[in-house]
């Protein structure tokens, strides 16, 4: 294939799984038909926290009940005095 | 009991007075030195602890514990035969052999070895997982033959409730606190396992060998495990717990093969977590009203999850036995 800008030939490069043409002239980069979509996901899972293998789950939030603390919580907190004195008193 | 380590940690410590902490502190002398003269260090003898259900007095390598006045006398002896089984030599600390000492007044006294308290300046140092290992083997071991009585905690929610229905029943928070406690009240579990009845980063010693081992077994007894575990639960449901903190205690007594978490723990620990949570609150308002004061940052935390609690209970209740 050649580029459609400066006509040099193109080479096929295999990214993550996604197919991607670039012009050995320009670098110019040519994407089929879903692959914008594939770099976009695979860009957002490279932002968050890798994915963890199935075998070995990365820590997940601690189940809480319904009357938990909201998402976060008081974190803030743990280190206070009052706290400190709540860990060690009946 | 909670070990404050007042007397060795700041240097200064507390001459024990007459009265109960005087006849402690004799009692204590006496057992380590018989009646040979004393050289211990000023830092290894004194008050660790002074509290109507707990006082204790340190000397060298012993503590003599004074009960709570009224104690039965039954279920002490049950108790304290307990700590002193070989079966649990690896959870609790033994009390001293020999003779028990003869009474403070009215209150029964105990002799155990002293052991080194978790630093209280530096709770994220804390033994969480050590702490859980030790509740998993208590809550595993077969109960001994022989009349035990019952693990002491709900008993001890429904008398905290109690202490701030007397000592602050017009406090603005004691509404609150009593909705969450009526999600709570008169539920039982039917289940009868190795308990130890009143856990907290305070129940902990470090042994003569620099093993961690579980204190205080005044409330222990039969009774539903999820209780030892509530308290950290509640601490981490009002969001004052880190998460991985409560992650790293709960999957250590899993690992372990306690029997009040599995699959889904919450099943198990969301009503006696509801009750420490009002425990706690409730005493923080008893507390603060008989000492004038407001309640601090942490005790404003446990009576809005006070709120959460009430407002959450036209839920399903989970289950109260598996």
């Amino acid at each position: 294939m050649q580029c459609p800008k400066c006509h040099a030939a193109m080479h096929t490069y295999n990214r993550n799984g996604v197919q991607i043409e670039q012009c050995s002239g320009c670098r110019g980069i040519f994407l089929d038909y879903g692959e914008l979509e594939a770099l976009t996901r695979l860009e957002s899972q490279w932002q968050a926290p890798p994915a963890p293998p199935a075998a070995y789950p990365a820590q997940p939030a601690p189940a809480a009940p319904a009357w938990g603390a909201p998402h976060g919580g008081h974190h803030g907190h743990h280190r206070s005095r009052g706290f400190g004195r709540m860990l060690f008193s009946s | 009991m909670e070990l404050k380590g007042t007397g060795a940690r700041d240097g200064a410590p507390q001459e024990p007075a007459d009265g109960v902490l005087g006849a402690l502190a004799e009692t204590a002398r006496r057992a380590v030195h018989g009646g040979e003269a004393c050289r211990c260090g000023p830092g290894a003898v004194g008050v660790l602890a002074d509290r109507e259900d707990g006082a204790v007095v340190r000397h060298g390598g012993l503590v003599a514990k004074a009960h709570a006045a009224g104690t039965e006398a039954g279920a002490h002896a049950a108790r304290v035969g307990l700590a002193a089984r070989p079966e649990l030599a690896g959870v609790l600390l033994p009390p001293v052999p020999g003779p028990r000492p003869a009474d403070a007044g009215d209150r029964p006294v105990t002799l155990w070895p002293y052991g080194t308290p978790v630093d209280p300046d530096d709770p994220d140092a804390a033994p969480w997982e050590a702490a859980a290992r030790l509740l998993a083997l208590l809550h595993r071991t077969p109960p001994p033959a022989g009349p035990l009585p019952a693990m002491r905690a709900p008993e001890k929610a429904a008398l905290a409730v109690g202490r701030m229905l007397r000592a602050a029943p017009d406090h603005p928070a004691a509404a609150t606190v009593l909705a969450a406690w009526r999600t709570v009240e008169g539920a039982g579990s039917g289940r009868a396992e190795l308990c130890h009845g009143d856990f907290h980063l305070g129940q902990l010693v470090r042994d003569f060998r620099g093993d961690w081992r579980l204190i205080d077994v005044d409330d222990a007894g039969l009774g539903d495990p999820a209780w030892d575990l509530a308290r950290p639960a509640a601490w981490f449901a009002a969001g004052l717990l880190p998460g991985d903190v409560w992650a790293r205690f709960l999957g250590a007594y899993e690992e372990a093969g306690g029997p009040a978490a599995g699959a889904d723990p919450w099943a198990r620990l969301d009503l006696p977590a509801r009750a420490l949570t009002v425990q706690t609150a409730a005493l923080a308002v008893a507390k603060s009203t008989a000492e004038r004061r407001g309640l601090d940052e942490v005790e404003d935390v446990m009576i809005d999850t006070c709120a959460r609690i009430a407002s959450a209970r036209t839920a399903p209740a989970p289950a109260a036995s598996p």
